[in-house]
């Protein structure tokens, strides 16, 4: 039986889209922000994975066929850019500073935290891309030499908190403007944040896509120069 | 015709991102030089968003099912990451929070300058 589902070429993916589902339907009956679809479908499938005994690799051998999607989707995140165009031009300034800001404090709240934590370099440089989305953090923390495993671990933990609390975040923080609440969500939790930002608004989402290109390559820079600080 | 056409389209843009990907050595990945490129097409007018539209909309809808399978492979780095969990953990949100509260209300405070300054 064992064999069956870890040679499996369907099994992964079967078992990724029913957590999912399973998610859905939790989130639909609590509507509690606990109850995250993504969560749930994660929660879950690591579960039936470690109960059931079958490795990662043999896992993904069938749901990467999810992950393959993630390269056009993300291309795709230009359609509702473009659907507010309008907006984007009229409000550009703001949104290049509030992204700027948003990168900035980011490698400076790191940099303070891991001085708390009394983090090595090694440590610091591979937290240091943890806001932004998955490729552009593999790559940079390579180019740095960090702990490639660890950065997705800390993109991975970003990006789900996003998901899970971005709107909660926005309203305790007083970020009201769909604008800016699209570039609040985008510029800390990246694409995961950005999949709810589609949920909250077209605005919202439109905003968040743009956060996340944006950001990710003036993390690139910003990394560069803060990466000597420890 | 209209899907198979529009799939078309948009894994063409992805090709051209995921060859310049390989060829620029920047840290960039495919998916963002695709979607700048298919943003500049449709503000050029080259594309129309009938071109893309459907099939994009419907791959946007199913993009938080994709992020599964690599969070799942947390079950795997969990060993090396032990190590300094809390901190990692701890510095993640807290950061989050703080991030997210910045670039929001910096955005929130420019736009509202500017509309208070256009009335005046």
């Amino acid at each position: 039986m064992k064999e069956m589902l870890s040679d499996s070429q369907y099994f992964g993916l079967i078992l990724s889209l029913g957590a999912y589902i399973a998610g859905l339907l939790l989130k639909r009956k609590y509507k509690l922000f606990i109850f995250n679809p993504l969560l749930i479908a994660i929660a879950l499938t690591i579960t039936i994975l470690v109960i059931l005994d079958i490795d990662y690799q043999s896992y993904n051998s069938s749901a990467k066929y999810l992950g393959y999607l993630l390269t056009p989707a993300t291309v795709c995140l230009a359609i509702p850019l473009y659907e507010q165009f309008a907006m984007l031009k009229k409000n550009l300034t703001a949104i290049l500073i509030g992204i700027s800001s948003g990168v900035i404090t980011s490698c400076a709240t790191i940099f303070a935290m891991s001085l708390i934590f009394r983090l090595g370099h090694v440590e610091y440089v591979t937290l240091l891309p943890k806001s932004i989305t998955t490729a552009i953090g593999i790559g940079l923390s390579d180019e740095l030499n960090g702990y490639i495993a660890i950065t997705v671990a800390a993109i991975m933990i970003t990006g789900l908190f996003g998901n899970i609390a971005g709107e909660f975040l926005c309203r305790i923080t007083g970020v009201k403007h769909p604008v800016a609440r699209g570039i609040a969500i985008g510029t800390s939790t990246h694409v995961m944040g950005t999949a709810k930002a589609m949920e909250l608004g077209e605005i919202e989402g439109a905003m968040s896509s743009l956060s996340v290109a944006v950001a990710g390559i003036i993390t690139v820079v910003a990394a560069i120069i803060f990466e000597g600080l420890i | 015709m209209k899907y198979i056409a529009q799939f078309t389209v948009i894994l063409t843009i992805t090709f051209i991102g995921e060859v310049l990907n390989r060829t620029i050595p920047l840290p960039i990945p495919a998916g963002i030089y695709g979607m700048i490129i298919l943003f500049i097409l449709l503000v050029s007018g080259i594309l129309k968003l009938s071109h893309v539209k459907e099939s994009g909309k419907f791959l946007i809808y199913m993009m938080p099912l994709m992020f599964i399978p690599a969070t799942v492979g947390l079950m795997d780095s969990w060993g090396i990451m032990q190590e300094f969990l809390t901190a990692i953990i701890v510095i993640s949100l807290l950061s989050t929070v703080i991030v997210l509260a910045v670039a929001g209300r910096v955005t929130q405070y420019i736009i509202g300058r500017k509309q208070k300054g256009g009335r005046e």
